[in-house]
């Protein structure tokens, strides 16, 4: 911009990244210190360096099926998610502008709103003496009440709706990248709509599932409200078990092995997922 | 003295050299233009003139001023930007008055000045719009306005009607010469476009690569172009490949795919030339008169003229006649051509290839 | 362009129907006279809205989630915008680094952060107050921020601002007449964004909280756990109707669409 302005940028992020390094960065590294202390319920934390913790969660099955449930979870959630979230996608760059804009708001709208106050809904959809469960026995379908909070299946319906959102955002933005005379041009040479949709929107819109992917997986793999309300102590994940450590049972060392092994493993996955992505879709994306 | 002068300016941007030992004289009141394709440093050049750049090496100088360690925002000059780059937010007189606020002018001085100016451009009565209102014309007489009513000592034009449809660029193109003239001021103007830069300005340099290729009035320029870079940039040409097999006072012979040719006198020394020949200076003839003779390829009509492509023994020609309202040669038809020795322009011979 | 045949009006009404029912049983069950959910309500009463003011804990939660999400939003913008700035523009070394430290907060799981700054704040005796709960949020928001300020920066034209320099304006000027008008819509949006997503924080609030600086989502949270009563629908209800009124405002300022797809969407 002018002469001598080499520092500049660095000048303009200074106070931004002086917040990041002293609240962000030093507090990880404080936890990734703090995940190989010990505790013992008397003594509290002692500051030793120890992989016990580590070994403490890779040798119980317990967390084993913490960590297997969280991640079933987020796959179940991510699936779903993409193959709602696709066809609705689709649809809403199809629509006239006033739906259009309706629909945004009613799909987007919820992204502003509290995920304790969603999830409130759910509970009292989802209850033995739910909304659903009282309907479907006032109509004569069922005697005894479907149980569906406490479950990971309810955990996985409340998640998809707190999730597909983002999907149908990053979707969306791959579709809006779309030539749309491609899809005409399909249709002139003789294409049906589904085969449109197939061999032309599909193939477009992948970038945007694999991206959108990423994110809801991330998202819900570390997902607390959500599970914390539905699942209770019953249904552990892993973030609601690292929450019990530190509040609860106060074995923050341990807490903090757990955390760490989530944020390594969550970020292993999307590291991978980014590469494989990469690879395969080098050529859609510009 | 020369009013601006630019002495051996470089600018490096890594390995990449964007203008390379650019020098050029500028006189009070005249108009230049920086002629170039893009990528040639056209551009570069007038950014380190703003001061938005800063050379490798080499000096500006503005009226005996050293320009070199004057900030952009103290050198005074008025710049038209490519996209205009007026401010969304500020109505017309808002954005003419921007200058002169920043030069602490009072209130009533500074409505007397940007009434002057828009007046100039003939947009008092759209005072109060806002660009997001204006057609494209508009904007760049609003553009042009901001720049003159701080009255700068040099006007800086960045390709300033590439943005404009054809018919309103000759439009602004009369206009932006009137109000050239009428505000007297030293305007440099950057542009890719062979036709702005002849119809506007006093002197055409042309640049390349970086470097200056030929500086001359813009007649100078297209007549006799100082190489086939030129010849070919300015304007149409037929290029042809020759050697000079020998020359004289009284005039040289070439020879071009196995044709003799005669040429104006060369200095070039006997070996490989490029010869350029206008195609509106070759003829169509009766056979007696004829240089060589050529079937029409291809025949475009366009209104004012019209463009053929003929096949002959030196390889297709380009011919421009003027439309006279008569019937002319139709495809596949033999024709005869003509040119006068003169007209051939030899040059010397391209690097590479075409 | 193509339009949708019955099948995708369909699909769209069921999916819009799955969107908003959690939404309609919570302000549905809000309006109960009974004591205990039930949905539909058999008549309408105010009986829990009523009941709101009688639990100033609440009030004095939202109280602080409002002062909070005003307050972090603040800070954060202020870093965000010259943070934006630099990276929007011009190349220079580091800068993939930076942008990627700045956007990590939507990357690290919510808990880890929550527990890290748990951690840290503990060690250093500032656990529970409201400057740490202020920074930690102005960290966790500042992503949203700087996507929109930088959407904004990048589709600035340059040469607005070379103009104002050539005019003779100083750097201060230039960043107070031209970039920031410019601008400014991005900001305006994402601070909304951040401050609504500063007062919907739970996870990482749930660590750093004490009983002084409860916020309303927290409040909710543990009322919730414990037990669910029409109290929790009515006060939900209440904060339905504040995001509802603020999207409004969005909408108004910026273009709610533009908010939430973005220019630079994820």
């Amino acid at each position: 911009m002018k002469p001598g302005s080499r520092g500049r940028p660095w000048a303009l992020s200074a106070p931004a990244l002086l917040l990041f390094v002293v609240l962000l960065m030093v507090p990880l590294v404080m936890t990734f210190i703090l995940s190989f202390h010990s505790f013992s319920f008397y003594g509290g934390i002692a500051p030793t360096f120890s992989l016990e913790n580590y070994a403490e969660v890779l040798g119980d099955s317990y967390f084993y099926e913490i960590f297997g449930r969280t991640f079933a979870i987020a796959l179940a959630t991510t699936v779903i998610c993409a193959v709602v979230g696709l066809p609705q996608a689709y649809f809403l760059s199809r629509m006239r502008p006033f739906w259009r804009s309706v629909m945004i708001l009613v799909v987007l709208g919820p992204l502003l709103i509290s995920v304790v106050v969603r999830t409130l809904g759910w509970a009292i959809l989802l209850g033995n003496k739910g909304v659903i469960n009282t309907a479907l026995r006032d109509i004569g379908l069922i005697t005894s009440p479907i149980r569906m909070m406490y479950t990971s299946g309810g955990i996985v319906l409340a998640l998809v709706h707190v999730m597909v959102p983002f999907m149908i955002l990053a979707i969306w933005a791959a579709l809006q990248r779309q030539d749309p005379a491609t899809e005409a041009a399909a249709e002139s040479l003789g294409a049906r709509p589904f085969t449109i949709f197939r061999r032309i929107v599909l193939p477009q819109a992948m970038p945007g599932v694999l991206s959108g992917s990423l994110i809801v997986f991330s998202l819900s793999a570390s997902a607390f409200a959500t599970p914390a309300i539905l699942g209770g102590r019953r249904v552990k994940v892993v973030s609601t078990t690292v929450y019990d450590e530190f509040l609860n049972t106060l074995n923050w060392p341990l807490g903090a092995a757990i955390a760490i092994l989530l944020l390594v493993s969550v970020l292993t996955i999307m590291l991978a997922w980014n590469k494989l992505v990469e690879k395969r879709f080098a050529g859609v994306f510009e | 003295m020369p009013f601006l002068e630019l002495s051996g300016l470089t600018k490096r941007f890594g390995d990449v050299t964007a203008v390379d030992d650019f020098s050029l004289a500028v006189e009070k009141g005249e108009f230049v233009s920086l002629l170039g394709p893009s990528g040639c440093g056209k551009t570069t050049t007038l950014q380190m003139i703003a001061g938005f750049e800063q050379p490798s090496s080499g000096h500006i100088t503005l009226n005996g001023r050293r320009l070199d360690e004057v900030p952009a925002r103290q050198r005074g000059l008025g710049i038209v930007f490519q996209t205009y780059a007026l401010f969304p937010h500020m109505t017309v007189e808002e954005n003419v008055a921007f200058g002169l606020e920043m030069r602490g002018i009072g209130r009533q001085d500074r409505k007397r000045k940007v009434a002057a100016a828009l007046d100039l451009v003939h947009l008092s009565n759209l005072s109060a719009r806002y660009p997001r209102a204006m057609s494209g014309g508009q904007r760049q007489r609003v553009a042009l306005a901001r720049a003159l009513v701080i009255e700068p000592e040099l006007l800086l034009l960045d390709e300033p009607l590439s943005n404009l449809d054809a018919k309103l660029r000759e439009e602004m193109q009369l206009e932006l010469r009137r109000i050239q003239q009428e505000a007297g001021v030293t305007t440099l103007l950057v542009t890719h476009d062979q036709n702005e830069a002849m119809a506007l300005s006093d002197r055409v340099a042309v640049m390349h690569h970086g470097r200056l290729m030929q500086e001359e009035t813009p007649f100078h320029v297209y007549e006799n172009p100082k190489s086939s870079f030129i010849s070919t940039f300015l304007g149409k040409t037929n290029s042809l490949a020759a050697t000079v097999v020998k020359t004289d006072e009284a005039g040289s012979v070439l020879a071009c795919n196995g044709m003799e040719l005669k040429g104006p006198a060369a200095h070039h020394l006997p070996g490989p030339v490029t010869l350029s020949l206008r195609p509106e200076r070759i003829e169509i003839v009766e056979e007696n008169e004829a240089v060589l003779s050529g079937t029409v390829i291809e025949r475009i009509f366009l209104g004012d003229q019209w463009l053929f492509r003929i096949e002959t023994p030196l390889g297709p020609l380009l011919v421009v006649r003027r439309n006279r309202g008569l019937r002319e040669p139709e495809h596949g038809e033999a024709v005869h051509l003509a040119w006068t020795p003169e007209h051939l322009r030899v040059l010397p011979a391209e690097e590479g290839a075409a | 362009m193509r339009h949708n045949g019955p099948f995708a009006k369909i699909f769209s009404v069921v999916f819009a129907a799955f969107m908003l029912a959690p939404l309609v049983v919570v302000i549905g069950v809000s309006f109960t006279p009974e004591g205990f959910l039930e949905f539909p309500p058999s008549a309408i009463s105010l009986r829990w809205f009523r009941a709101i003011l009688d639990n100033p804990d609440f009030i004095e939660a939202a109280w602080i989630s409002l002062k909070l999400g005003v307050a972090s939003a603040t800070v954060s913008s202020v870093l965000a915008v010259p943070a934006a700035l630099a990276i929007g523009r011009g190349r220079f070394a580091g800068r993939d680094a930076l942008q990627a430290l700045f956007l990590s907060p939507l990357t690290v799981p919510t808990v880890v952060l929550g527990i890290a700054f748990l951690r840290f704040l503990t060690v250093f005796g500032a656990n529970g107050t409201f400057a740490g709960l202020m920074f930690c949020h102005a960290i966790i928001i500042m992503p949203f921020i700087l996507r929109l300020v930088l959407a904004s920066v990048t589709g600035l034209d340059r040469s607005t601002e070379q103009a104002a320099v050539s005019l003779g304006a100083s750097d201060w000027t230039v960043f107070r007449r031209v970039t920031l008008p410019a601008i400014l819509p991005g900001v305006i949006g994402g601070w909304v964004l951040a401050f609504i997503t500063s007062f919907d924080e739970l996870t990482v609030t749930v660590f750093i909280v004490s009983p002084t600086t409860t916020t309303l989502p927290v409040r909710l949270f543990s009322h919730i756990t414990q037990t669910t009563d029409p109290l929790v629908a009515s006060i939900s209800t209440v904060a339905i109707l504040f995001t509802v009124g603020l999207m409004f405002l969005v909408d108004r300022i910026y273009g709610l669409d533009r908010l939430l797809i973005g220019e630079g969407s994820r």
